[in-house]
Formats: C-alpha cells, structure tokens, sequence
C-alpha cells in the first residue's frame, strides 16, 4: 500500500473524521484518498480548501466542536499553515499535520528533504511552543505512528506533526492496518463547543492582554511541554551493542543508513544506527545511554545539518559528533554513506582495538 | 408591575468596554435578543475576530471559539461541518472580512456553508488606531490616507456583500444600519432572518451593519449617526442585496 493511502485510510481508522487540504507535491494522493474515504463514513468531512490557511482553520474548527482533525501538505504549504499551528498550540486543540517535505526554500524542488527539521521541532510559527513531531521511516511506522498522532494530539492536547517525504508517500509496502475504532470508544472531550446546552458557556481563546496572564499561560504550556519531554520520547537501536560508531538518522536517510550499516558490518567495520522516532521531544535519553560506550557518531541528514544541533547539545561534548548531510533533493545510496562510514572509521582509528 | 425591558439571556453582566457611541455594544445585544426569541442560544457556536470584537465572548453568553484575523469563515466551517445542527455564526470586522479574509470569506459563500456571518463595516481599522480599511470610502481621512483616501493613490471602497452575493452559495445578503432607532430594529429583523435562513438549512446568509465608530472618526456619537445618514449610506446603500429565500429551499 502507498504511504499517503496508509496514513489517510489509518487516519480513518484511528477516528478522523475531519480533513481539510489544499493540492502540493509530493503528497497529493492522501487529500485524493481521503475525499473518497470520508465519503464512506457517516459523519466524516473532507474538504478541499481555497488555501493552506483555510484548511488548516477549517481543521482549528472542526478540533474545537471535538472531531478528530487532520490535514497534510508539503514545506511550502506547511510554512503557510504556521499561524494556524501556533493558534493550536496556544488554543492547546488537538489536531495532526502531515508533512511530506521536499526540497527548498522557496519553491525548491519535489524531491525528498529533510530542511523542515527546524520548523517542525522549534515551532514554526510565532510564539513559545512547541508541537510533537513524529518520524515513520517504513509502511508499517506509517500506520503505527498515525494511530499514535492521533492519541497524543488528544491527550496531550497538541498538535501532532508526522514528518515524511515524497519517497515515503510514494513507496508501497506490504502493512498491517489497525481495526477501526468505534467514534463511542473514543476519549471523552470536557472542553469542546457544542452550544452551551445545560452547563456554563464554554470560550476557546488565545487572546490574553494581561501578561501576568500569558506568562501564567505559556508556563502552564511549557509545564505540558516537560511533561511530553519526559513521557514521550522514542528511538530505535540497530547493532549498537559493540558499537565503536553510530549513525543517528530519522525517516528516509535512517533506511539508507542502515543500508550503509550492512554493507560496512560486511567487512568487520562495529557501526550501529540510532534513529529518533520522535524528533520533539527529541530522545535525548537513548543518546545519553549510547555515549556511554561510543565516542564516535555519524549525524546523516537529508539536509546541511539541522537534526545534528539536538545531538550536540544531547551529548553535551562527551564524545565526537561527525555529520554528512545531502540537501536539495539529492538522496543519497546506501553504496555513498557507507564510503563515508568507511572512511570515518580508519581516519578515527576505530579499528584498533580499545587499549 | 409589568416587566417590558431586561437584559437579554445571552448577555453576559459584564459592562461593554467599547467607546462610547460604538456600535458592537448595540449589535451584541441584538445578536443576544435574537438568539433568545429563536432559541437557538444553548446550540449556538460563535466565532469572533480580531479587532475590538474579539472580546465578543465577554459580552455574548454562548459558545465562542476565537479565530486568527480573517480566518473566522473557515473555523465556522470546521464546527459547522462537525456539528451541523448546531447554530454557527462568525462576527467580523471591515478589514478582516474584506482583506485579510476575503479568501475564506468568498469560498465559505461559494460552497454555500450553512453558516451566518454578522459583518461589521465601520470604515476602518478601529482596534489599531483607525488606519485606512477596505471599505474606507473615498476622501475619508485616516491615519495612513493623510488628505483623505484617494482612488488613485489607494485603490477604491470595496464592495463585499454585492461579491459574495455573486456567489451561487450564498442565499442571504442584507446591508443594514445602527444609527437610529428604526435602523436598530431593521438590522435585529435581518439579523433574525440571516439566522433563520441557517436553521431552515438554506446555506449562506450574512448581514452588514454600517456601525460607528466615534473615537477613530474624530466626531461625536451624534455627529457619527449624522455620518452613518449623510455619507455612508451614499456609498454603501441600506438594502436587500440577495434573498433566495423565498420558496421552497
């Protein structure tokens, strides 16, 4: 099954019934999934809107009457759907963004990056917040981590952004889709606008003119932030054991690497992979733990380097951080980055045996 | 003794912060008398602007969901869509209607949402201190049309209620005033049949009030009416502009 169809008919799956989106490359098929898709459920919307603003108002709408919420796009889309994502976080409404990223700034190219690692782990748009960012390398992650987005966005009341790109959106692989949950099953929301029938009137607001008000406000946000710092970070471990060097990759340039990792174990080479599956918050612990013994590692991005600036401050200088980074849409063959694994290794001297 | 005048049920005890002679206190009644007599209040949903209304929810005892400046159409959707026998209304300024919004604003009409939009045209941008607005009319002085706007130099009024009447999706349009009495008690019987038109399910309906505002005119509450009466008007002419409600839906 097709990336895009996987996280579209998971979305489904998982209780969306709300999706606003407006036509960008490379991510297309999921709006087309999804308008056929909502037409199948009972109460679901799909709209297809005049702007990525629109859509992603349209979505700040539907979260605030209750409905599970989505819309997706690709960089230049998401960089117009940022005001929407800051009133999220402030208005703290749930909701999940996809992006699919290609290659920039500007109008760049369709080709996979991975340059919007800033915008979706800092904020993105104005403000002190910060929104969750999950990154799927494989189908089956697709589907796993779009049931997982959906959760988070609800419990913590967040938007929930799902970073992929075109060579994920496109790739079909065998999955295992989720059953479907039931709308009845879902959680209980005690704070959505459904008209104030028998109970108080209810207001969702990010306007706060007093600022002992909005410092108490974006202390009870940063209070939440702790807490999905501390409760959610993810990471997979691939042949760390006796790892002398890791590779630490996310989503597509994770797959190539590990590819590298392979072909370099091939020839006797101790290189192991760290990949964050949650890039906010990013999984500051397994990098700690996996300092302990490795002094050496490997930061790969699909970008000049943005992802590494988080594991230089994990790690704190207590061992070497290298980077190799491809920008603009290049994707690198796991024949490339294993050269550079190679060469990393003996100039380092990791060869020798620890004295 | 016989009670004949309270406060609506849907209006907070809040005193109204607007200038004196404003016209959205006047409006938030209404919106709050209307709600009342239809009974619509306890399953109505609003969504206020950014500008001097955006503390509506402080006046308006309902449901109220706070959108960015000009996104008002668009969130109402998303709620209307989720909750489609809810009552949904966005209230919005000249500028965030006519500028910033003038996307979401056309393609909420296009699509024919159920929805009610209360529009509030006072010629300016009043909460940033009375800069020129989409519908500022020709001459009129601001602070950023110094010598009055000039068609020339700043392109001319906009007429935003004969666009979005154009569009095939909208059902009801009416232009309406709050300068006097009789035009308080015309712009509650629009106001009445804009939310009428969404609980029969006939599609989009909006109603524009031309509404004072003293402060960024420079002029009295009174010489502001005499404004409203003598010029305003004249640009923006008090009328029916679409009414497809007539007939079966």
């Amino acid at each position: 099954m097709r990336g895009t169809h996987v996280i579209a008919e998971t979305a489904i799956r998982a209780g969306c019934r709300f999706y606003a989106g407006y036509p960008i490359t490379p991510q297309n098929e999921l709006a087309e999934y999804m308008s056929g898709a909502m037409l199948k459920t009972d109460e679901g919307t799909f709209i297809q809107a005049e702007s990525e603003i629109a859509a992603v108002n349209m979505v700040i709408g539907a979260s605030m009457a209750g409905a599970r919420a989505m819309t997706s796009s690709s960089s230049p889309g998401i960089s117009l759907k940022q005001e929407g994502i800051s009133f999220l976080a402030a208005q703290e409404l749930p909701a999940v963004i996809v992006n699919a990223m290609r290659g920039g700034p500007g109008l760049g190219n369709i080709a996979p990056t991975q340059g919007d690692y800033f915008q979706a782990t800092r904020g993105g748009g104005h403000g002190d917040y910060r929104t969750i960012v999950l990154a799927p390398a494989k189908g089956q992650e697709l589907a796993d981590l779009t049931i997982k987005a959906f959760d988070y966005a609800d419990h913590y009341r967040s938007p929930v952004i799902i970073l992929i790109d075109g060579m994920m959106g496109q790739m079909m692989e065998p999955v295992l889709l989720p059953e479907p949950l039931q709308l009845s099953d879902l959680p209980f929301k005690d704070w959505i606008l459904d008209g104030a029938r028998r109970r108080p009137s209810r207001i969702i607001r990010s306007l706060i003119l007093d600022p002992a008000l909005e410092e108490e406000h974006n202390w009870k946000l940063y209070r939440k932030y702790e807490n999905i710092s501390r409760e959610l970070q993810i990471a997979e471990t691939y042949q760390t054991d006796d790892a002398r060097l890791v590779v630490v990759a996310y989503g597509t340039a994770a797959r190539i690497a590990k590819g590298a990792i392979k072909r370099v174990r091939e020839i006797g080479l101790k290189v192991g992979l760290l990949r964050p599956l949650t890039l906010w918050p990013f999984p500051v612990k397994a990098m700690e733990e996996a300092s302990r013994f490795v002094k050496e590692f490997l930061v790969y991005e699909m970008s000049t380097g943005q992802m590494v600036e988080d594991i230089r401050l994990a790690l704190k200088h207590r061992s070497e951080v290298h980077f190799h980074g491809r920008p603009g849409g290049i994707v690198s063959t796991p024949d490339e980055i294993a050269k550079i694994i190679t060469s990393l290794y003996y100039r380092r001297g990791l060869e020798e045996e620890p004295g | 003794m016989k009670q004949i005048f309270q406060r609506p049920k849907y209006l907070k005890k809040t005193p109204f912060h607007y200038c004196p002679g404003c016209g959205h206190s006047i409006i938030h009644r209404l919106i709050a008398e209307v709600l009342e007599e239809l009974d619509i209040g306890d399953i109505a949903v609003g969504v206020p602007p950014a500008g001097c209304a955006v503390l509506a929810y402080d006046y308006l005892d309902v449901d109220m969901g706070e959108a960015a400046h000009g996104r008002s159409p668009a969130v109402a959707t998303g709620i209307k869509r989720t909750l489609p026998d809810r009552i949904v209304f966005s209230y919005q300024g000249d500028g965030d209607i006519a500028a910033i919004g003038t996307a979401e604003t056309i393609h909420s009409a296009n699509r024919g949402e159920n929805i009610t939009v209360i529009f509030v045209n006072n010629g300016c941008y009043g909460m940033t201190g009375g800069q020129m607005a989409p519908t500022t009319i020709l001459e009129q002085e601001t602070t950023t049309t110094p010598g009055g706007r000039s068609a020339a130099h700043h392109g001319h009024p906009i007429d935003l209620s004969e666009m979005i009447a154009i569009t095939h999706g909208s059902v009801y349009i009416e232009r309406t005033s709050v300068h006097s009495v009789k035009h308080i008690l015309g712009t509650k019987k629009a106001l009445k049949k804009a939310f009428n038109c969404q609980m029969e399910g006939r599609g989009f309906s909006m109603v524009e009030i031309l509404s004072p505002c003293p402060t960024n005119w420079k002029l009295s509450p009174i010489d502001s009416f005499r404004r409203i009466e003598k010029e305003i008007t004249k640009a923006y002419p008090l009328k029916v502009i679409k009414d497809l409600t007539i007939g079966e839906k």
